[in-house]
């Protein structure tokens, strides 16, 4: 097993350009503007102090590569600037806003493969039954919604309506937490279970047709059995990398129902910078973020490769 | 008289249509399998031949189903009988290995505990035990370092190894059935042979019977004592091996044997069959290989033939059957 | 919900669907003359507001706020005494307008790019590639909402956003068709006929690409909607106090106790354009395959 982990390093090589790549969009995000970078992105109410603040931190007066440099150096001592808004270095806002999005990202996860693997399964049995139109419907519905409105709507019933659960917050301890990560995770793995679903139904049809379930037939399993030896394993491979793909857009999700929720992580901080124009919270948060797509993408080449032992990622580059 | 090991009565196998009649696969078939014989299912692809077989062991593909008949097994009934009972008897009573080994084995799972598969679940072993067993089947099998390959994901073996991992997972449990589908159309003549070699010989040390599906009459000359030749669903000649193949009955399996080469007479010609099988949904009432037969009357189209003993223990479908090969004239 | 990513993979499946589906004339295909149906009374109401709307849209009479469904006002009126079905009717125009026009900069740009790349393949190919790469890295969201911010909110930013975070995926979708197309034995007749690369891309490649574009365009629009009604929502879309549905949904979740039917019913809304535009999506996509066209 280990020895097909090699490609790790490799790949790791692999996504250095890419990294590379989203420093210089961040970087180059707040130069798009015309004039001083600092005025435009401050706007025109920001007092002078705030503004000579921040062309400090850009090192506006600099030549544009030096200004480069000097960021990415920043970057690597893990220097992100400071927050305009709360005085603060991002790093450490950065620090008290992760753990809160990661958890409501690792429950939706959850979520969404508790719903999604036995709908797909229901859906996959039968292909053109009636329990596969009504996942179809499910799918469709759920791919129709947008992502705050059911949030919204989840709040008027589980929340308002039936008290079940706070309309929005964090809590204070770790059980508070899951209690009030429940809804907003819900929310996220209802419109991420389409996608997963699809993948999901389609491999599984396919699995389920192939001689090799047909041979594990012939040995006498049936049922669950069949299910989880012989046809989960074999089906979730495809879906890996769909999911893998899809926790970007799990992200983008998230920061959209922290907003709803009031959930105090990434999200709700990169929306609160931009109503108070505070960039290098923002420049912050986007670097975080697209770094933790790329390195999620690592972390699928990892998972696929364990899951399927014809993969060999290591034999490409040695050939 | 005893109770066959497997008795197939009238198995008409199709495709069920709502608003049109049922097409038709595998016509009224019939046949016996005793314990430890060796039977060959031998047809063109198409025959039905396949598919006979995948109903025996409840595994015919989506949309195909048995229509109407009976298979028992040691006089139970297999058909309607409920799945979870049924594949019950898939592993230590019937196994089945398949043509293509690649497919048939799951490409996520090291193949010594996909053999230990079966085992665990019948033989209650542990899973050292069962390993061991996978190792010692393996082994038998006559496949090298046997420790170290039940290691090994089947794309790692080449196709002969993989066709002998098939047997020792079908062989693990011990069945007293072994359904064989082509086993060896996917392989290499040489490793053939040798995979045929190890499939009789652990037969015969287990007294399994044989259900031999194949389109090779060499095969089956080599590997069974008894067979039956299908022609577009139908069986149109049955009986012991020595005696179809000296002395066909059916214009059809003396244009197969004719069509074959045969390595006691290499200066013998090959003389293909003219035309080809029929089509499925175009099916006649009268002998479906009427049109291709150059001896067909015109009784022939009317109806089946029915099948007849031409000699002790050999059946043969065809009303011109004497005519044809005694020279009587009536 | 769809995103860049979703939308391209599930569209790979659901063309992989389409493909085993029967053949059937235009009229008998059920998903899209239910797709016609839907967006077509919806661009009809978009149409038709100024004569459909009761009430302007924007007037505010704050003698008369958050009224409940009434004979006057049949779903009430918000904080500022605005109609609510009027908003509802105005913002059609909007949502509708900024959901197709926003597909159509990314559409060409992402196109051409992928088409060149594709066809051209070598360094080029390898330096778009890492470009797209890059691209995808920032989840949909997070570049969009940026770009607002860096832009300013407005309709104008909201094209460039989309427009900067959606190309990739034509980029690649087309790129992927004209890699297969490049390989088409008439695509190598024409090269060996000594026809200049771009006639072969414009007559030969072109028409059976950009027919899987136009379909990926399709399942784009509902992203664009739901993009453009998620910034509203977050209070940096479309200004105010221009009707719009996510604006709506925003103004009505502070009154969810009271008036319901504020939020939910521009949600609803939404969901229906959205399922209108993925059946019409799927009819295109049967109609216009080209397995369907031999």
């Amino acid at each position: 097993m280990l020895h097909r982990l090699r490609f790790i390093p490799g790949r790791l090589i692999q996504s250095i350009p890419v990294a590379f790549g989203v420093t210089l969009i961040v970087f180059f995000m707040a130069r798009l503007l015309p004039g001083n970078p600092a005025l435009a992105l401050l706007g025109q109410r920001a007092t002078p102090e705030s503004v000579a603040a921040l062309s400090k931190q850009l090192g506006l007066n600099t030549p544009i590569w030096e200004q480069y440099f000097g960021f990415l150096g920043r970057i690597f001592q893990g220097n992100l600037g400071t927050s305009i808004t709360y005085q603060q270095p991002v790093t450490s806002l950065l620090a008290q806003a992760i753990p809160v999005t990661m958890s409501l990202l690792g429950l939706a996860l959850l979520f969404s493969l508790v719903i999604s693997i036995p709908l797909a399964a229901l859906a996959a049995f039968r292909p053109g039954g009636a329990r596969d139109l009504g996942v179809r419907a499910f799918t469709l519905l759920g791919q129709g919604m947008p992502q705050f409105w059911l949030g919204i709507m989840l709040i008027l019933l589980l929340a308002v309506g039936l008290r079940a659960f706070p309309v929005g917050g964090y809590g204070n301890s770790a059980g508070d937490h899951l209690y009030y990560l429940f809804l907003p995770a819900l929310t996220l793995a209802i419109t991420m279970c389409p996608t997963i679903i699809r993948s999901l139904r389609s491999s599984m049809i396919d699995v389920l047709e192939s001689e090799y379930v047909g041979t594990a037939k012939s040995k006498g399993s049936y049922g669950a059995a069949l299910f989880r030896g012989h046809v989960l394993r074999n089906a979730a491979i495809p879906t890996v990398s769909v999911i893998g793909v899809n926790l970007g857009f799990l992200v983008g999700g998230s920061l959209v129902i922290e907003k709803v929720f009031a959930l105090p992580g990434l999200g709700s901080m990169m929306i609160n910078a931009i109503f108070t124009r505070d960039f290098p919270t923002i420049q912050g948060v986007t670097l975080f973020v697209a770094l933790f797509v790329v390195v999620v993408g690592i972390l699928t080449d990892v998972v696929y490769t364990m899951l399927d032992p014809r993969v060999n990622f290591g034999a490409k580059e040695q050939s | 008289m005893e109770t066959p090991l497997l008795s197939v009565k009238s198995l008409t196998i199709g495709i069920r249509r709502s608003k049109s009649a049922d097409t038709i696969i595998v016509d009224d078939l019939s046949f016996d399998i005793q314990r430890g014989e060796r039977f060959g299912i031998v047809g063109e692809s198409g025959s039905g031949k396949s598919l006979t077989l995948r109903a025996i062991a409840d595994l015919l593909p989506k949309g195909v189903e048995v229509l109407s008949g009976s298979i028992r097994y040691n006089g139970a009934e297999l058909i309607g009988m409920p799945t979870v009972q049924r594949r019950r008897l898939m592993g230590p009573e019937i196994a089945m290995i398949f043509q293509e080994p690649m497919t048939a084995l799951n490409p996520v799972i090291r193949v010594g505990d996909q053999i230990a598969e079966g085992p665990r679940r019948y033989l209650g072993l542990s899973k050292k035990a069962a390993m061991a067993l996978a190792i010692e089947m393996m082994a038998k099998t006559g496949i090298p370092d046997p420790a170290r390959r039940a290691r090994a994901y089947p794309h790692e073996l080449s196709g002969g190894l993989r066709q002998r991992i098939m047997i020792a997972m079908a062989l693990s449990c011990g069945p007293k059935l072994l359904l064989c589908d082509e086993p060896t159309t996917a392989l290499d003549v040489t490793v053939q042979h040798q995979v045929l070699k190890v499939l009789e010989k652990l037969c015969d040390d287990s007294g399994a019977a044989l259900a031999f599906v194949t389109h090779d009459l060499a095969v089956v000359n080599q590997t069974c004592t008894d067979l039956a030749v299908m022609y577009a669903g139908h069986i149109i000649e049955s009986g012991k091996v020595k005696s179809v193949f000296h002395d066909p009955r059916h214009p059809y399996t003396k244009g197969l044997l004719d069509s074959a080469p045969d390595f006691d007479q290499p200066e013998r010609d090959l003389v293909p069959i003219p035309g080809f099988p029929p089509n499925l949904a175009a099916r006649t009432s009268g002998c479906p290989f009427a049109p291709r037969c150059v001896f067909a009357v015109e009784a022939c189209t009317v109806a089946m033939p029915p099948t007849m003993e031409v000699a002790p223990g050999h059946n043969a479908a065809c009303i011109e059957s004497q005519h044809i090969f005694e020279g009587v004239t009536v | 919900m769809t995103t860049p990513t979703a939308a391209l993979v599930s569209f790979k499946e659901r063309r992989r669907a389409v493909r085993s589906r029967s053949i059937k004339p235009w009229y008998r295909n059920g998903s899209l003359m239910a797709g016609i149906i839907i967006v077509g009374l919806l661009v009809l109401v978009a149409v038709l507001a100024p004569v459909l709307a009761p009430y302007d849209p924007v007037a505010q009479h704050l003698t008369n706020a958050l009224a409940s469904p009434n004979a006057a006002h049949w779903l009430g009126t918000d904080k500022f005494g605005r109609d609510v079905l009027s908003r509802l009717i105005w913002g059609a125009q909007v949502d509708l307008r900024v959901g197709f026009l926003a597909v159509l900069i990314p559409f060409v740009v992402g196109s051409v790019l992928g088409a060149i790349a594709g066809y051209f393949g070598g360094w080029l190919d390898t330096v778009l590639m890492r470009i797209v790469d890059i691209f995808f890295a920032f989840p949909f969201y997070v570049m969009v909402i940026v770009l607002v911010f860096i832009f300013g909110s407005g309709e104008a930013s909201i094209y460039i956003a989309i427009a900067a975070v959606s190309w990739v995926s034509y980029a690649r979708i087309v790129r992927g068709e004209v890699l297969i197309a490049k390989k088409q034995d008439y695509v190598v007749a024409a090269r060996l006929g000594g026809m200049s690369h771009a006639r072969i891309l414009v007559r030969h490649i072109g028409p059976n690409v950009l027919s899987q574009a136009i379909i990926y365009g399709m399942s784009d629009i509902v992203m664009d909607i739901m993009a453009i009604v998620t910034l509203g929502y977050l209070g940096l879309g479309i200004n105010p106090p221009t009707a719009e549905w996510g604006s709506m949904i925003n103004d009505g979740q502070e009154f969810i106790t009271t008036l319901w039917q504020q939020a939910t019913i521009p949600g609803l809304v939404v969901v229906i354009t959205s399922l209108g535009l993925s059946w019409l999506g799927d009819g295109l996509s049967d109609l216009l395959s080209p397995e369907r066209r031999k």
